[in-house]
C-alpha cells in the first residue's frame, strides 16, 4: 500500500483551519488564538505547532530555513527540513538572509529579519501564566481582565531572593501594550529582537493547541520594574571561532579540567563571518565536532 | 453549472491565503490577488478567491441581501466551501459584503468575548478600489509609524465604524477589502482617522 | 553517540539504520509475521486500536512490530496514520444491547435474561507460567455453549432504568452535532461526549491508577460493576443521498457500564447513577478504569464536592482530561531529550552571577564588576 501526501503533508482543509487561525492571531497580537492541532508524525513537544504553522503558510515560492538552538546541523532542524523538503519540495537554505521562512526552536537568528520574512517559533507551553497557575480556566479569565498581578509578583519575588529577576529564558513581554506573551523558550538576550521587527512572528504549539503572533512594527516589551529594569544576557567576551561580541554564545566542554570554548550558537552567522575572514582564538583548535575544519 | 473555483486549489489556495496573511499583518498595504475569473458577477474574482481559501463547512457565512439573492453565487459558495448559512450577521464567522457603501454597521456583527476574543466575524467587503477616494491615517500592530491609504466606495462614517470598533479592542471585527485585483485589511487592531 | 553540533544529518541516518537492523533481531529467528501479531497478541493489537483511536487490527499489529512492541509508539504511528484520513461523517451511534456476545457478566444479578457468559478471561486462571506453550503444544478444541447464547442480552441498565432504579441515560438531541475532539481545540468545562472520547483515547496505566484512586477514598463512588459485555457491533452510516442507513461493518467493542450509589441532592430522588466505559477490542481493564473515572468527573455535576472543598484528582476535569492523552504525555515528556544547551547556557551565566554576587557580598567587594567569562585555556 502506498500513499501520497497532500502539499506540505496537511490536508487542504486542515491549512484553511490554521489559517483562519493564523489570520485572528495577527489581528489581536499575543493572544493565543485555540486551533484544532493535528496529530503529526512527529512527537508532540519536537515542534509539532511549529510543523503545522509552517505547512499552512509554505508555498512553492519559498525558501525555507529550520533551526533549533540556533543551529541548522541539530537533529531536529534536520529532522523538520526533511520532512518539508520531501512533503513540499521546497528549497531550503541555511543563510538566514536568503529564507523567507524560519522555523526556530529556542533563538531568533542574530541576523536582523526583514519585511517579507516569517519567523516560525516552536512553542512548548504557550500560556505565561501557566507555572504559576496551571488551570487553563483560570489563565483565560486572567487574560480576560488583562490581570497580570500574578506575574509582577513572581518576578519581584525573584528581585527579593536573588537581586535579580531569575528568569533567563522564555522571559515574559508584553505585546502591543495589551497581552503578556510567553516568547517560547529563547534565551532573554534575544527578546530585544522582537520588538518592532519588520518580520512576522508566528508561534505554534501543537499540544497544546494554540497558535499566537506578532505583527511586523509591534512593541514588545519585557516585563519588569522602574528599579529593576530588564536586563538581556550578556557575555563578556568574544566568540572563539568568528571573535564576535555581539551574538549569543554556547559553552563547550573541552575537558573534565575546567577548559571550556564559547562559540556562536547562531551557526550560520558564525560561519558567514569566518568566511568574511574574521578569526576568533581558538578557530585553529576547535574540536572537530564542530565542524569548523582544518583551515586550507 | 455551477462556476469553477480555484484552478489549482492546493496552490491558489496558498498563493491567495499568503496576500492575506500579508495584508492583515501590514495593515494598509495593499496585496495583489490572483482572482477566479470564472466566478459569478456579483461576487467578482477577487471575494471569491479570498471566500474559497477560508471558507469551508467548518465555518458559518453570512451573505448582503445582494449575495444572498444570486442563485449563481449561492450555489458556487455552496459547490466550493459547503458552508453553513447564516442570516443573522452575528451568528456569522465571515460575513461577505459586495458593496461597501452598503455596509451595515460593524456593531450588528459577532465581536468575540474578553475570554474568547477571536470568536468574532471576520468581513470581506467589496469596494471600488484602494487609489481614490477618501484617505485615512492608520496606525497600530503592523504599520511602521503611520499610513496613509484611500478607500473609494465605503462608507461615509467608515472612519467612525472602525474606532468604535477599535474600542472594543481585544474584541472586535476584522475586515478585508476587496477590489479588481487587490486587497486591504484593517484588522481590529487598526487606529484610523480621516486624513 | 549524540552529535548535536555537526554532523547532525549523517547521524539520523546512521541511527534510523540501526533501529531497522536491530528490529529484526537475530535473522537465525524467523520473521514475526503482521497475522501472527494480529491473531496472537490479540491484547496487545486492541489496546493499540483503543489508544491509537482507529479500529484497524491489520494495521494495529503492523505497528506493533514497527514499534519494536511498545505499545504507545505504536499507538502514535496509528494516530499519525488516522490523522491523514478523510472523514465522510459519523456513524450512527452502535446499539450494544444488540452485541453478538461473546462475553457478558453482571456483578449485580446472579442471573439475569441472557444469562452470564465466561467466555476467554485471564479470570480464575492461576497465575502460573505455562511452559507447554513453549512447547507449542495446539490448543484443545473451543468448547460449545451447553446453551445458545441469546441474540440480544438487554443490557443490566436498562433493565434498572425500567424500575426507575437509575438515572436515564442522557439521551443526545435529535440532530445534535457530536463534538470531535480530533477536530475541535478541547475547551473546559468539556461535554460528556468529548469527555468520554478522551477517556476512550485515554492511556489505560492513567485511567487505571486514577480509577483505583476513587476507590481508595480519593473521590469514592460506591462502584458496582453492573455489566461488562465484550463483543461485536454493527456500525452504521446515514446515507443523506439514499435515505437511510448503510451497514459498514462490524466492530469489537467491551463496554462497562458501572452503577454507583447516589444520595440524591434537593432536586434529586436518591438513584443510582451511571459510569461509563467503552473501547476498541477485549479491554475490560481500560473500559471499567473508564467507566469508574467517567462518573468520578461527574462529582461537581451531581453536587458531590463540598462547597469550597477541593476535588480528588479523579474528579478534576482539567487535570484528567489535560492528561489522559499517552501521545501528548510520551512526546512532552521525552522531549526533555532535545538540546536545550541554549537556554541551559542563559541559567549557567546567571547562577555563576548569583554565586560571584554571594562570594562578593561575604568578602565585602563589589560584585558589579565580576566578569561572567569562565573560560580556560
Amino acid at each position: 500500500m502506498s500513499i501520497t501526501y497532500n502539499f506540505a503533508y496537511l490536508d487542504e482543509q486542515t491549512k484553511r483551519m490554521i489559517r483562519r487561525a493564523i489570520l485572528k492571531a495577527i489581528a489581536i497580537p499575543g493572544y493565543q488564538v485555540p486551533f484544532a492541532s493535528r496529530e503529526m508524525p512527529m512527537p508532540y513537544g519536537w515542534g509539532t505547532g511549529g510543523v503545522q504553522v509552517t505547512a499552512a503558510i509554505l508555498g512553492p515560492q519559498d525558501v525555507l530555513k529550520v533551526i533549533d538552538q540556533g543551529a541548522d546541523d541539530t537533529t531536529n532542524a534536520v529532522s523538520i527540513r526533511r520532512f518539508f523538503e520531501t512533503t513540499a519540495g521546497v528549497r531550503t537554505t541555511t543563510h538566514t538572509g536568503e529564507a523567507t521562512v524560519i522555523q526556530t526552536r529556542h533563538r531568533i537568528p542574530e541576523l536582523t529579519l526583514q519585511a517579507g520574512q516569517t519567523l516560525v517559533y516552536q512553542v512548548p507551553i504557550p500560556e505565561p501564566l501557566r507555572f504559576l497557575e496551571p488551570r487553563e480556566t483560570e489563565t483565560r479569565t486572567l487574560h480576560a481582565l488583562a490581570d497580570y498581578g500574578l506575574m509582577h509578583v513572581k518576578l519581584y519575588e525573584d528581585i527579593a531572593h536573588h537581586g535579580h529577576i531569575a528568569t533567563t529564558y522564555a522571559y515574559p513581554v508584553t505585546v502591543a501594550g495589551r497581552y503578556v506573551m510567553d516568547p517560547s523558550p529563547i534565551p532573554k538576550f534575544d527578546n530585544p529582537k522582537m520588538h518592532n521587527s519588520a518580520a512576522l512572528q508566528l508561534f505554534g504549539a501543537g499540544r497544546e493547541k494554540r497558535i499566537y503572533a506578532i505583527p511586523p512594527y509591534t512593541t514588545v516589551v519585557p516585563l519588569d520594574f522602574e528599579d529593576h529594569p530588564f536586563e538581556p544576557t550578556r557575555f563578556g567576551q568574544p566568540c572563539d571561532l568568528c571573535a564576535s561580541t555581539t551574538s549569543y554564545l554556547d559553552e563547550v566542554v573541552l575537558d573534565d579540567r575546567g577548559k571550556r570554548m564559547f562559540v556562536c550558537s547562531d551557526t550560520d552567522h558564525c560561519e558567514e563571518r569566518r568566511s568574511a575572514g574574521h578569526r576568533g582564538r581558538l578557530l585553529g583548535s576547535a574540536p572537530e565536532a564542530l565542524g569548523v575544519g582544518p583551515r586550507s | 453549472m455551477i462556476a469553477q473555483g480555484f484552478a489549482d486549489p492546493v496552490l491558489s489556495g496558498q498563493k491567495t491565503f499568503r496576500a492575506l496573511m500579508d495584508a492583515m499583518a501590514r495593515p494598509g498595504s495593499i496585496q495583489i490577488i490572483d482572482g477566479i475569473k470564472t466566478a459569478p458577477e456579483a461576487l467578482g474574482p477577487t471575494m471569491s478567491a479570498v471566500a474559497l481559501s477560508l471558507v469551508d463547512h467548518e465555518t458559518t457565512i453570512h451573505l448582503d441581501r445582494r449575495l444572498g439573492d444570486d442563485a449563481d453565487v449561492r450555489a458556487f459558495l455552496a459547490f466550493h466551501t459547503s458552508a453553513p448559512r447564516t442570516s443573522e450577521c452575528a451568528n456569522a464567522d465571515f460575513a461577505l459584503v459586495s458593496d461597501g457603501l452598503a455596509m451595515p454597521d460593524l456593531a450588528a456583527f459577532k465581536a468575540g468575548t474578553n475570554a474568547y476574543p477571536d470568536r468574532s466575524t471576520t468581513l470581506l467587503i467589496g469596494i471600488s478600489g484602494f487609489h481614490s477616494g477618501r484617505r485615512y491615517i492608520l496606525s497600530g500592530p503592523g504599520i511602521d509609524g503611520i499610513a496613509t491609504v484611500s478607500l473609494d466606495g465605503a462608507r461615509a462614517d467608515l472612519a467612525e465604524q472602525l474606532s468604535a470598533n477599535r474600542q472594543l479592542f481585544p474584541c472586535g471585527v476584522d475586515i478585508i477589502f476587496c477590489a479588481a485585483g487587490e486587497i486591504m485589511a484593517l484588522p481590529r487592531s487598526t487606529r484610523i482617522s480621516e486624513a | 553517540m549524540y552529535v548535536a553540533v555537526k554532523g547532525g544529518e549523517k547521524a539520523i541516518d546512521a541511527a534510523h539504520a540501526l533501529l531497522k537492523h536491530v528490529r529484526r533481531g537475530d535473522t537465525s529467528i524467523a520473521d514475526l509475521s503482521v497475522a501472527q501479531i494480529r491473531e496472537q497478541l490479540a491484547l496487545a493489537v486492541d489496546r493499540v486500536m483503543g489508544e491509537g483511536s482507529l479500529f484497524d487490527p491489520d494495521l494495529a499489529a503492523l505497528a506493533i512490530k514497527q514499534a519494536r512492541g511498545d505499545l504507545i509508539e505504536a499507538a502514535f504511528l496509528v494516530r499519525a496514520f488516522r490523522t491523514t484520513l478523510p472523514r465522510f461523517g459519523a456513524s450512527e451511534p452502535i446499539d450494544t444491547a444488540d452485541m453478538e456476545i461473546e462475553r457478558r457478566i453482571s456483578a449485580t444479578f446472579k442471573d439475569l435474561p441472557g444469562g452470564q457468559v465466561l467466555g476467554p478471561t485471564f479470570d480464575y486462571t492461576h497465575r502460573l507460567i505455562d511452559f507447554l506453550l513453549e512447547a507449542g503444544v495446539a490448543p484443545p478444541a473451543p468448547p460449545q455453549a451447553p446453551v445458545p447464547v441469546q441474540a440480544a442480552s438487554p443490557r443490566v441498565t436498562d433493565l434498572l432504568a425500567g424500575d426507575d432504579l437509575i438515572e436515564q441515560s442522557p439521551v443526545g438531541a435529535p440532530g445534535q452535532d457530536v463534538g470531535d475532539l480530533t477536530r475541535d481545540p478541547l475547551n473546559f468545562p468539556a461535554g460528556r461526549d468529548l469527555r468520554l472520547q478522551n477517556l476512550a483515547r485515554g492511556d489505560e496505566g492513567f485511567l487505571l491508577a486514577l480509577g483505583y484512586s476513587t476507590q481508595r477514598g480519593y473521590g469514592r463512588t460506591h462502584p458496582f460493576a453492573g455489566e461488562i459485555r465484550f463483543g461485536s457491533v454493527e456500525l452504521e452510516l446515514f446515507v443523506e443521498d439514499l435515505g437511510f442507513d448503510v451497514p459498514l461493518g462490524d466492530i469489537d467493542v467491551t463496554e462497562c457500564q458501572m452503577i454507583n450509589q447516589f444520595k440524591g441532592s434537593h432536586s434529586e430522588a436518591p438513584r443510582f447513577t451511571r459510569g461509563y466505559g467503552l473501547v476498541f477490542g477485549q479491554a475490560e481493564r481500560k473500559a471499567m478504569a473508564m467507566a469508574l473515572v467517567d462518573r468520578a468527573l461527574r462529582a461537581r455535576e451531581l453536587g458531590e464536592i463540598p462547597e469550597g472543598n477541593q476535588a480528588a484528582p479523579a474528579q478534576d476535569e482539567e487535570f484528567v482530561l489535560s492528561h489522559s492523552d499517552n501521545i501528548q504525555s510520551t512526546g512532552f515528556v521525552e522531549h526533555l531529550k532535545l538540546p536545550h544547551y541554549v537556554d541551559f547556557q542563559a541559567e549557567l551565566v546567571l547562577l555563576r552571577r548569583l554565586q560571584a554576587e554571594r562570594a562578593a557580598q561575604q568578602s565585602g567587594q563589589d560584585a558589579s564588576v565580576q566578569p561572567v567569562r569562565e573560560a580556560a585555556e
